[in-house]
């Protein structure tokens, strides 16, 4: 056991321990922040389907040789999160199935794109990557956590900045419209909120994985509080530290980083909605 | 001069019309009920006049006065908010939304509304209650706070008593009529209900194959009502 420790303690002389650390709880907690807005307006699976997104044009990326790959697959996910959250209102394709598509669609394009033109000797390894974010994080430098760390900052204060508009919007937009405010015009900046933070939480926990990153804390916090302040607060504690808690025991016992802190979301979700039962009982 | 008025109004979607020419206008203290059978446009007529979707032609004008002090929406519950985690307080503060301007920060007067509007709807001991666990009445009478912070003259309803039992209706439209009566505040209303329109309202628009605006006493002399209706007496 003091073995254990003494390792434990042994990897927070690595700067990369730290980066990952830093990047883990930074993303945690921009994913959750809107998560609860998505579960309420019903666009939950929109995490998986921009993270599919982002593969496929992270996909063209690297076939196309783009050094500075970040921004190219940035621009094309906010591109199609203002295309699915606006079929989302009054459009032929409502808006499951329109996620569905363009998810399936950019996951096949993406996949086909890298076993035509891939001239990596690992293909699946690379897909596997990818998809469920492996060690990518554990391989972060130092101007990768400055990139990361200045959007956060921009997401949190967008969020702070606009927390009252966000609620009328996700609450009642026709009430909001009606009343002046442009409920149009929130509903593309929260398109675009989400795709930064899945583009930066792709480094994390892979494309499959984000949308638990995004649903779950807003799923454990809404079993158990009741205002939408206070769903929000603890959606954000409980990403933070599940972020944290999941690196930890990746770390200890090298599991993987994704799969381990989406393991941690499952069980704290397990927790909070039988501690949600028992409140209604009492 | 008219809160507000239609010219010449035709509403539709998808290039088919359904409501053609209508012409009518609202002053300020009425209590004008909108009756029509499902699908002859009610609704699309409230989200035109607020201005929420263009008509095909026409126009709804709305006088200066009205704009400025804003006006109340209370629209039909959608499912999105059965369930959603907020409290009275949240919603109800929510109605402000338009009145700091580019401020996205509620200030001391609109926590003052927001209370005051709480109260007048009898909400006090809720304030702090979750809506989702509210019963459909109290869920009305939160939204209605909410539409009160937004306008203080003119409140255009969309079926406020869907989906509630008759006393917790009859207390519903005794609310409303008190907010006529007491606070002078106008009151458009969608209602299916043709007996409680005869019976609060004061002037009827009938949209449908026939189109009716008049006040209440014309629309019984037209016998209107005995299409559809009067199987309460």
């Amino acid at each position: 056991m003091e073995k254990l420790f003494s390792d434990f303690l042994g990897y927070f002389q690595y700067p990369f321990v730290w980066y990952a650390i830093i990047v883990g709880v930074l993303i945690a907690l921009c994913s959750s922040l809107l998560g609860v807005t998505l579960v309420l307006k019903r666009f939950s699976f929109i995490g998986d389907g921009l993270s599919h997104v982002a593969f496929g044009a992270l996909a063209i990326a690297a076939v196309m040789n783009l050094t500075n790959n970040i921004f190219f697959v940035l621009v094309i996910t906010i591109i199609c999160a203002v295309l699915l959250l606006r079929t989302g209102q009054n459009t032929k394709i409502r808006g499951d199935a329109s996620i569905a598509m363009i998810s399936v669609g950019a996951l096949a394009l993406g996949y086909l794109i890298m076993n035509i033109f891939s001239t990596s000797s690992n293909l699946s390894g690379d897909v596997c990557s990818t998809l469920f974010g492996s060690t990518s994080i554990l391989t972060l430098t130092g101007s990768d956590v400055w990139i990361c760390a200045v959007l956060s900052v921009i997401v949190v204060a967008l969020f702070i900045f606009f927390y009252n508009k966000i609620f009328a919007v996700t609450f009642d937009e026709s009430f909001a419209e009606a009343v002046g405010t442009r409920a149009k015009l929130y509903n593309l900046l929260i398109a675009v909120v989400i795709a930064v933070i899945i583009v930066l939480a792709m480094n994390l926990v892979g494309s499959l994985l984000i949308s638990a990153l995004v649903i779950f804390p807003a799923l454990s916090a809404m079993r158990v509080f009741k205002s939408f302040k206070s769903v929000t607060i603890c959606s954000a504690c409980i990403s933070v530290v599940c972020a944290l808690l999941g690196i930890l025991i990746s770390i200890l016992f090298s599991t993987p980083v994704g799969a381990t802190i989406v393991a941690v979301d499952i069980v704290v979700f397990f927790i909070f909605a039988l501690i949600g039962k028992i409140g209604v009982k009492s | 001069m008219s809160q507000l008025s239609c010219k010449k109004l035709c509403l539709g979607y998808d290039g088919h019309e359904i409501v053609h020419n209508l012409n009518f206008s609202v002053e300020k203290g009425d209590y004008l009920c909108i009756l029509g059978e499902n699908g002859s446009g009610k609704t699309t007529l409230m989200k035109t006049m607020l201005g929420l979707r263009p008509p095909v032609r026409g126009k709804v004008v709305i006088d200066d006065e009205c704009k400025k002090g804003g006006i109340g929406y209370l629209p039909q519950q959608t499912v999105v908010q059965r369930d959603f985690p907020a409290s009275v307080w949240e919603i109800v503060l929510s109605g402000c939304q338009k009145k700091r301007g580019l401020n996205p920060f509620y200030g001391k007067n609109e926590k003052k509304l927001a209370l005051d509007n709480i109260e007048k709807m009898g909400l006090s001991e809720l304030k702090n209650r979750c809506y989702r666990v509210l019963s459909g009445g109290q869920q009305q009478r939160v939204l209605l706070a909410r539409a009160l912070c937004a306008a203080s003259d003119i409140l255009l309803l969309d079926e406020p008593v869907a989906g509630l039992d008759p006393k917790v209706t009859e207390e519903m439209y005794s609310l409303i009529d008190e907010l006529n009566k007491k606070y002078g505040i106008t009151i458009i209303m969608i209602s299916h209900d043709v007996s409680a329109a005869l019976q609060y309202a004061d002037k009827v628009l009938h949209i449908g194959s026939e189109v009716f605006f008049g006040t209440k006493d014309e629309y019984i002399a037209s016998g209107h009502p005995k299409g559809f209706a009067g199987e309460g007496e």
